[in-house]
């Protein structure tokens, strides 16, 4: 089983980054023989950062390099459109009636050009570049961790061989050190998987959003969209196994003083607004802080360019410098990943914690 | 008198929203820096008190570093918003 999952993501591995698929945009050349083009630090980090409807490569001096990915729409007027990306470039116009919209409220995203000229925005499930590194990391995933297993149900009692011990040390600190502290010793084993997918998936994708080469480099966990789902799981499992007590004490607490919980509920909307609050701050937390470190460790390398535009010594002079800098952000990169990670699942386990407690002897 | 600098102000209030999202980032970075150098200075000081208890310390640092860092955050993404919408 494992290995035709591994087999899989392996040969669709290869078969998407053959030359065969790589498509070059030949209109962009035209465009930019014309104009030579100024380095823009802004567009590099954001396209880096963004999600986008292709993988791009490389620039090859004029031309761009880039993976074209499936594009599945849904729109009410005309039903279900499935075509790869690379027809989005071919013409000017539109492909099938929709287009990537240049301005306005859906800048970025596909359209659709009605024949009155109004745009409207289909149900859009395309593969995107997230989409793809989400499946790539999936497979990633899904690799080590059923290897592993099968290692442990195989030979339980013998010593740790291979990826096992890499990742042995690093399950064993989450069990010990995350989960039995904070949700107790009787009840942590229920919530252990979560835990662990939850740091793990977190960890190789921010991992993998360092590498800057196919098929890392897509900055997945920085997209707002997979934190809140992370942070709505953990939302969802804390209200789930919240016990009565829990409940109870948010709104009506023995412990607090009467002027507090009427006439006007303070202590009981400061509560609610917690519950919500907390997955809040998780999605941020983590978005904000895999999306920054990017943008800084690419501000850094787009230094060489922006001095390289004055002069070519000058560029060849901060490049000393920008590496050595970029090196740092990537080393501190590393510890952020790490870091992040142990700190979303520190809190959700923290969270389900408080949320089993049972408060015996206060009624 | 009175409608010119009304207007000046409407006309200025682009440039001076982004002004106030670059001082608003600042303001947060500052933030950042003090919190956390109190944690660091905190968690150092314990360690030479105590060297035995450096694993502790450390991991109680590191998770209230984290979380002093989404506080600041927060600031962050507000100002890029105004920044950007």
């Amino acid at each position: 089983m494992i290995r035709v999952l591994t087999s899989f993501f392996l040969i669709l591995f290869t078969f998407a980054a053959t030359p065969n698929l790589l498509k070059a945009n030949e209109e962009h050349a035209a465009a930019d023989t014309i104009s030579p083009k100024k380095f823009n630090t802004g567009d590099l980090i954001f396209d880096h950062i963004r999600d986008s409807y292709e993988w791009h490569i490389a620039t090859i001096g004029h031309t761009h390099l880039s993976i074209p990915l499936p594009v599945m729409v849904y729109s009410q007027h005309s039903g279900f459109h499935f075509f790869m990306s690379g027809k989005l470039h071919d013409v000017n116009g539109t492909y099938d009636g929709f287009k990537v919209a240049s301005e306005g409220k859906y800048e970025r995203k596909l359209v659709e050009v009605m024949p009155d000229g109004t745009v409207l925005r289909p149900w859009d499930f395309s593969i995107t570049k997230n989409v793809t590194s989400l499946f790539v990391s999936l497979g990633l995933i899904l690799s080590i961790f059923l290897s592993v297993a099968k290692r442990y149900r195989e030979n339980f009692a013998r010593a740790p061989k291979g990826i096992q011990s890499w990742i042995e040390p690093i399950v064993v600190f989450i069990c010990d050190d995350i989960a039995k502290p904070s949700i107790g010793k009787e009840k942590y084993q229920r919530y252990l998987p979560f835990l662990l997918t939850v740091f793990f998936f977190i960890f190789i994708n921010n991992l993998m959003g360092l590498v800057p080469f196919f098929p890392g480099g897509a900055n997945l966990t920085g997209n707002i969209s997979i934190t809140l789902v992370l942070a709505l799981f953990t939302f969802v499992i804390t209200s789930f196994s919240g016990s009565r007590s829990y409940w109870v004490h948010m709104v009506n607490d023995p412990g607090i003083p009467l002027w507090l919980k009427l006439p006007i509920p303070l202590m009981p909307i400061v509560e609610i607004m917690g519950v919500f609050l907390k997955p809040f701050v998780l999605t941020i937390r983590l978005f904000a802080n895999i999306t920054a470190g990017h943008i800084v460790a690419l501000g850094f390398y787009s230094l060489i360019f922006i001095f390289a535009e004055k002069s070519i010594f000058a560029g060849y002079g901060i490049s000393v410098l920008s590496i050595a800098f970029t090196v740092f952000m990537g080393l501190l990169e590393l510890l952020v990943a790490f870091i992040q990670a142990y700190v979303f699942t520190l809190l959700s386990a923290l969270y389900i914690g408080l949320a089993l407690e049972q408060h015996t002897g206060h009624e | 008198m009175m409608t010119l600098a009304v207007i000046l102000q409407v006309a200025a209030n682009a440039a001076i929203a982004k002004m106030g999202a670059g001082i608003g980032a600042g303001l947060a970075a500052i933030g950042a820096g003090i919190g956390i150098g109190r944690i660091g200075g905190s968690a150092v000081e314990a360690i030479a008190r105590q060297p035995e208890a450096v694993g502790d310390i450390r991991s109680n640092m590191i998770v209230a570093a984290a979380l002093i860092e989404g506080v600041a955050f927060f600031a962050i993404i507000i100002c890029f918003l105004i920044f950007f919408l």
